[in-house]
């Protein structure tokens, strides 16, 4: 067995036995603990896109729309016919929420693949504009389809996602992810962020890896968004708009492009930062400005950003740190 | 005659050109960059493509490996038009080239500049790169140990986890060659390769291309300034001038060609 799986194989374990003692976590920490998870698989996988192959999406919630509403659907719909078949119970509730995701994960891969195909031809802010384009249409027709409540939204009767199947489906994204990237066949990933010309010219179709690249992070972010139709268990079309596409980016551009750990970190400070913003929003004794300031989170970000592009392009948690630098030191001295 | 013999014969491989550029022409707007060019290669040759600046020389190396497509004439390849096709599958048959301003993966280190090269001889696709077993790792391993191998060709075996932009300018161009080598052609194109290069490096370098032609047995189609590189170790030698070919032969010849030498006094 390799070292990957092994790390892999643990984590699962661990939170296999974390799983039991979900009940006894405060639902304010609960809550926050099942939106990082999400945010730590819509993070990693646009980070494929974005920080890998060097491409631009800003439509990532587009997928984790076409996720939610699939994987909503199969239960609404399903439930009442397939759960008493699925034995009911427990079992059956799992064994539907487990065919659910996987429905929304594969709708939303296809979704990605039917946007891929055509418009990674596109560089750089026309692709941006295109993905963005994709996610409003999106948007726009589930707003229009009365079946799943159009702009009344949709709300889901079982609630199944728990801490488990949450860090399951984020262990699994960064499995895939970097072990993607970590291979003779995954740093053609790499190559076409860093020159599609070189790329193409050493045999590397960039295409395939770009369309690759596009529909794995569609299929997660289509799982991501399955998990979060039932952890809030009622979902709106607008819920899904650029704002969060935004805020997977800026998930992305934190953590570093192409820096996994990074993107993990970023993930887990920008879920509990604006918790920690609304809390500071209640602060009598801070000037109006700074409460202002600290409600609008979009305002926050764009100053957060601009800060960070002037000290430090690499992102907040780089590889090129002083810790990553040794860590390299010490495998080289292991290898020679 | 015997028509096994016959088919034996046009079959051998220093029989057949490897390349063909047939009267290829290529225009940008009304500027003819390249124009009714006739260039032939066969395996094992070691040509010079030479010319004032703006010539057309780096033109000729983008319509070869499919970065332009040629807008009259035609391209083949073993017998084969590349016209049409992309640059990934014109390299996937066999022809790699260096740049003439460098193109390394910038993010990359050293080896994974030259293990990504390995990419389209791989066997094992993207479902192995995730299950990870014993296949896989038998690979990478056949592939770390080919890409250290071409490494201590050019001496650079020693920089393997270096960043490739910290390296030195003939190191990063001696990089770029052991990275095209890496896709296994038939047929290689450098384009300036001794570029900025002292003239220690480029006696090395002369030393390290002719042995590379011979034990790789590849066609090398050579642009360079230099005329003592391009004299050295060139066979035969082909001259641009805007774009037309205006003499071909062997160095001697060449030299001596007073429509060279008006070329390049004119410049
Ligand atoms: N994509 C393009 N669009 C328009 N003109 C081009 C293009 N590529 C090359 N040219 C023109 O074609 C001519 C030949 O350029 P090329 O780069 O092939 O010359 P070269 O012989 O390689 O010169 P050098 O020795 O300076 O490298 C030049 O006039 C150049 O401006
Ligand atoms: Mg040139």
């Amino acid at each position: 067995m390799n070292r990957p799986k092994t790390c892999f194989l643990l984590f699962v374990a661990l939170i296999a036995a974390l799983a039991p003692f979900q009940s006894a976590i405060n639902p304010y920490y609960f809550n926050i603990l099942i939106s990082i998870g999400i945010n730590i698989i819509l993070g990693v996988g646009l980070n494929l896109v974005t920080g890998y192959t060097g491409q631009f999406s800003l439509g990532h919630a587009g997928f984790m729309a076409v996720g939610a509403y699939l994987s909503g659907s199969v239960t609404v719909f399903l439930a009442p016919r397939w759960l008493p078949a699925l034995g009911g119970g427990a079992a059956g509730e799992t064994a539907l929420f487990l065919l659910a995701l996987i429905a929304g994960g594969l709708g939303a891969g296809l979704a990605g693949l039917a946007v891929g195909v055509p418009s990674l031809r596109l560089k750089g802010d026309y692709l941006a504009i295109v993905t963005l384009g994709f996610a409003e249409i999106i948007r726009v027709i589930l707003q229009n389809m009365e079946i799943v409540g159009g702009p009344r939204g949709l709300s889901i009767p079982i609630r199944p996602t728990g801490l488990f199947g949450t860090y399951l489906a984020a262990a699994l994204t960064v499995y895939v992810v970097v072990l993607l990237v970590h291979s003779t066949y995954g740093r053609g990933f790499l190559t076409v962020r860093d020159d599609e010309i070189a790329a193409e010219a050493m045999g590397i179709n960039s295409t395939k890896y770009k369309v690759i690249a596009f529909v794995v992070a569609a299929f997660f972010a289509g799982i991501a968004g399955g998990l979060y139709a039932h952890f809030i268990q009622f979902i709106t079309p607008e819920g899904f708009g650029y704002l969060k596409s935004v805020d997977i980016v800026v998930i992305v551009i934190l953590g570093g492009m192409g820096n996994t750990p990074g993107v993990i970190l970023a993930a887990i400070l920008l879920t509990i930062l604006p918790e920690g913003l609304r809390v500071m929003s209640g602060w009598e004794f801070l000037p109006d400005a700074v409460r202002g300031i600290v409600k609008n989170r979009m305002i926050l970000y764009s100053l957060l950003l601009i800060i960070l592009m002037l000290t430090r392009p690499q992102g907040l948690f780089s590889s090129g740190g002083k810790w990553t630098q040794k860590w390299r030191a010490m495998k080289r001295r292991g290898r020679a | 005659m015997d028509p096994k013999m016959a088919g034996h014969e046009t079959e051998g491989p220093r029989m057949n050109p490897l390349l063909e550029m047939d009267r290829a022409t290529v225009e940008f707007g009304g500027l003819r960059a390249v124009s009714e060019l006739d260039l032939t290669l066969r395996q094992g040759e070691l040509v010079g493509l030479i010319g004032p600046n703006g010539a057309g020389k780096t033109t000729v190396f983008n319509l070869i490996t499919g970065v332009y497509q040629p807008t009259s004439g035609d391209i083949r390849f073993e017998g084969r038009s590349v016209a049409g096709r992309k640059p990934y599958q014109i390299t996937a048959r066999g022809v790699a080239r260096t740049f003439q301003n460098i193109r390394l993966f910038g993010s990359l280190s050293v080896f994974d500049n030259v293990r990504a090269a390995f990419n389209i001889h791989l066997h094992h696709g993207i479902s192995h790169a995730l299950w990870r077993g014993p296949g896989f790792d038998r690979e990478e391993r056949e592939v770390e140990t080919m890409a250290e191998e071409l490494l201590e060709i050019f001496h650079l075996d020693h920089l393997r986890d270096a960043e490739c932009t910290a390296l030195p300018y003939g190191d990063q161009r001696r990089l770029e060659i052991v990275r095209a080598l890496a896709t296994r052609p038939k047929l290689l194109l450098l384009d300036e390769p001794a570029a900025g290069m002292n003239p220690t490096e480029k006696g090395e370098l002369m030393r390290l291309i002719r042995f590379t032609q011979e034990k790789f047995d590849l066609a090398v189609l050579l642009v360079e300034h230099d005329m003592r590189v391009v004299m050295g170790i060139c066979e035969r030698i082909a001259v641009l001038d805007y774009g037309v070919k205006i003499a071909e032969g062997a160095p001697e010849a060449i030299r001596n060609d007073r429509k060279v030498i008006e070329a390049y006094l004119g410049e």
